[in-house]
């Protein structure tokens, strides 16, 4: 994984303390070089961590220090005098973007990693943090899994002549920043509903358009209700005004739009939200009164086969 | 062909959902009127476009696109990256027209599926 996509995992849960390698091999201030030199060959590591006796990191030894030593002939000089002083670690606290960060910034391939008290108690490579990513992406996937198990279920588990299941939205008007808030998560239950993806697909665009038009032109906004049950999704949307001026117009018309300028520069209103939105269902009724409101209800069925067409 | 070849082989910035990089792209769609995409783009499909507002990634979530470049340089501001991040939406920036964009992707052989 590269470095900068490394520093992009902005979103990242878990902390250094839970991806770092925790068994590290490290080396007393008092330890000839010699025997770090042994040790670095045995390993095939390039440099250790120096602990004092109360655990605390105090150092780090590299080949380097060990040449440099070795060219001054003084072979049998301790770590003490020779190792590095200068430390760059993280907390086992720290989340692990930080960390990244701390890569992408000095360039080292591992960081030791220190608690509060500063003692050494675990060792960060950019490996660990990518092992970290994947776990977790694992994770997110095993409880969605989990999740759909469930709800897939609920159909065959509770027990009644007619089950269906309503879900509601309250969308609120000029709200641009939520919008397709309400279809993401209506999306998502119809998803884990165990949905045809070719019927969720066409649901999560029809209750989109429905729901900007919301936030585009009604006054107070508006309530989405979706009806799930055994045989097919109802979409019911409905708002307190201004009113479709035009209805046929509205449903027909490539274009006609009574959008304001400003929000067509977003890229809405382009005159065909109803229009896709009738696209995408199997039956749509739409009733609209000027001052009172307009109230659009649409239908999918679940299962196309079955029912005919 | 996955999203981080685009991203290597036009040299486009990522700025958010650098998780959803190994997505399969599975054609390309053009259109800054966000109707059109939602009739029109299909799943997988990367998308190109000069809005870069939080509905952006809304519709880029809804219809499962593989991913988003905003193109002409368009400024992308931290609640829209955070959402995509959030969603895991891949968000590609470049100062490049979207007819260039198009036009490279073409050449990488991402066609239009209709």
């Amino acid at each position: 994984m590269a470095d900068q996509e490394i520093t992009r995992v902005q979103k990242l849960k878990f902390r250094v303390g839970q991806v770092m390698t925790r068994n590290v091999i490290f080396v007393r201030p008092s330890a000839p070089l010699l025997e770090v030199k042994e040790i670095m060959r045995r390993q095939r590591i390039s440099g250790l961590p120096v602990v004092d006796s109360n655990g605390a990191l105090i150092g780090v030894i590299s080949v380097e220090d060990l040449l440099r030593s070795f060219g001054q002939g003084e072979f049998n000089a301790t770590v003490r005098k020779n190792m590095s002083k200068s430390l760059i670690t993280v907390s086992d606290t720290d989340s692990v973007d930080t960390a990244a960060q701390k890569f992408q910034q000095t360039g080292v391939g591992r960081l030791p990693v220190v608690n509060a008290r500063g003692q050494l108690v675990g060792i960060l490579t950019k490996g660990d943090i990518t092992r970290g990513l994947l776990h977790e992406i694992q994770t997110e996937t095993q409880d969605e899994e989990i999740c759909r198990y469930r709800a897939s279920h609920i159909f065959h588990d509770v027990e009644s002549d007619d089950t269906s299941l309503l879900l509601r939205y309250t969308v609120a008007p000029r709200d641009f920043n939520n919008g397709g808030g309400a279809s993401s998560k209506i999306k998502r239950t119809l998803t884990r509903l165990g949905t045809d993806s070719q019927i969720v697909r066409r649901a999560a665009i029809a209750s989109y358009e429905a729901e900007m038009n919301l936030i585009i032109h009604a006054d107070h906004g508006g309530q989405i209700t979706a009806k799930v049950d055994a045989l097919q999704v109802t979409l019911r949307v409905e708002d307190d005004g201004p009113g479709i001026v035009d209805v046929r117009r509205a449903l027909e018309e490539p274009g006609y739009t009574t959008t304001s300028q400003e929000i067509r520069q977003m890229g809405f209103g382009g005159g065909m939200g109803l229009k896709n939105i009738r696209k995408c269902a199997d039956h749509m009724h739409l009733e609209s009164e000027i001052g009172l409101g307009t109230k659009l209800e649409i239908s999918l069925r679940l299962h196309q086969d079955r029912q005919g067409n | 062909m996955i999203v981080r070849d685009i991203v290597e082989k036009l040299g486009l910035k990522v700025v958010a959902g650098s998780k959803a990089l190994g997505r399969t792209v599975t054609g390309g769609y053009s259109a800054d009127l966000l109707s059109c995409v939602m009739a029109r783009a299909k799943t997988g499909n990367v998308w190109s476009t000069l809005q870069a507002h939080p509905n952006v990634v809304a519709v880029a979530m809804l219809l499962e696109l593989s991913a988003v470049i905003i193109t002409e340089g368009a400024l992308v501001s931290s609640d829209v990256i955070a959402k995509a991040d959030a969603e895991g939406i891949a968000l590609l920036w470049t100062p490049w027209t979207t007819f260039h964009v198009v036009a490279e992707l073409a050449h990488l052989g991402i066609e239009a599926q209709e």
